[in-house]
């Protein structure tokens, strides 16, 4: 194969891209890994959960992210199409106020957040949203 | 233990007893993801506060797992019930192994 100065011009300039989409396949079972360890594997319900996230993040380097889950034991906040999809737990003390939590994140482009959340009697509840990322975060 | 680590907490003075309060935590921290390249190619290692912890007279308030996908200078806010007064102990712990500290009283009525 010969490479012509284009494809070398537009390969170099795109190396991380590349290696990003190549590691796609990975990532969907990352993320269920990621999502199984945490659950064990019981069935999740949707609903139970409030996700507010912005629709459009314009910097994906910090996205404001709130979740709140009535009777949640553990909060644990997911983004399926960042190289590493755990993005935070948050396992809720005897003294908490309320089942919420607020903290800002990294979004490398446009996704689904996920949260998941561990009920006190056992069972998990999820929520998503889909927010748009202008110019992604994680560097590269 | 990394350089210019300043931990920021917000924790009203005084509250009802049986009130909840909000309270907001600032770190300030690269959060290196170890996603990063540097100008030669090569991946920049990473370093991260990866847990934070609340506690209260003893009690655990919250404890979160952080991952390199939280921003730099992680900020995290959350409720606290308060049913005595008391002082709130806050810890963020640094992949490096350090662990940052910082204390705030409340006082009840």
């Amino acid at each position: 194969m010969t490479l012509s100065r284009r494809d070398f011009v537009v390969g170099a300039s795109c190396g991380v891209g590349i290696v990003a989409f190549s590691a796609l396949p990975a990532q969907a079972s990352l993320l269920d890994e990621t999502i199984s360890k945490f659950t064990g594997g019981a069935e999740i319900i949707p609903g139970g959960i409030v996700l507010d996230t912005p629709e459009i993040a314009e910097n994906g380097n910090t996205v404001p992210i709130d979740v709140s889950a009535p009777g949640a034991a553990s909060i644990m906040l997911l983004a399926g199409g960042n190289p590493v999809p755990a993005v935070a737990t948050f396992n809720f003390g005897p003294l908490s106020g309320s089942r919420s939590g607020n903290t800002r994140i990294r979004l490398i482009k446009t996704q689904e957040v996920m949260a998941i959340a561990k009920m006190d009697d056992g069972t998990f509840r999820s929520a998503q949203a889909t927010v748009k990322v202008t110019i992604g975060g994680c560097g590269g | 233990m990394a350089k210019n680590v300043k931990p920021r907490v917000k924790v009203p003075k005084s509250a009802a007893v049986g009130e909840s309060i909000v309270i907001k935590t600032l770190i300030k921290h690269k959060m290196e993801s170890g996603q990063r390249k540097d100008k030669d190619g090569k991946t920049i290692p990473r370093s991260i506060i990866n847990r934070f912890v609340c506690d209260f007279n003893g009690q655990n308030v919250i404890d979160v797992s952080l991952e390199p996908a939280i921003s730099t200078n992680p900020f995290i806010q959350f409720e606290a019930v308060v049913l005595e007064a008391g002082e709130y102990r806050f810890f963020w712990y640094d992949d490096d192994g350090s662990v940052y500290e910082k204390t705030k009283k409340i006082a009840v009525g």
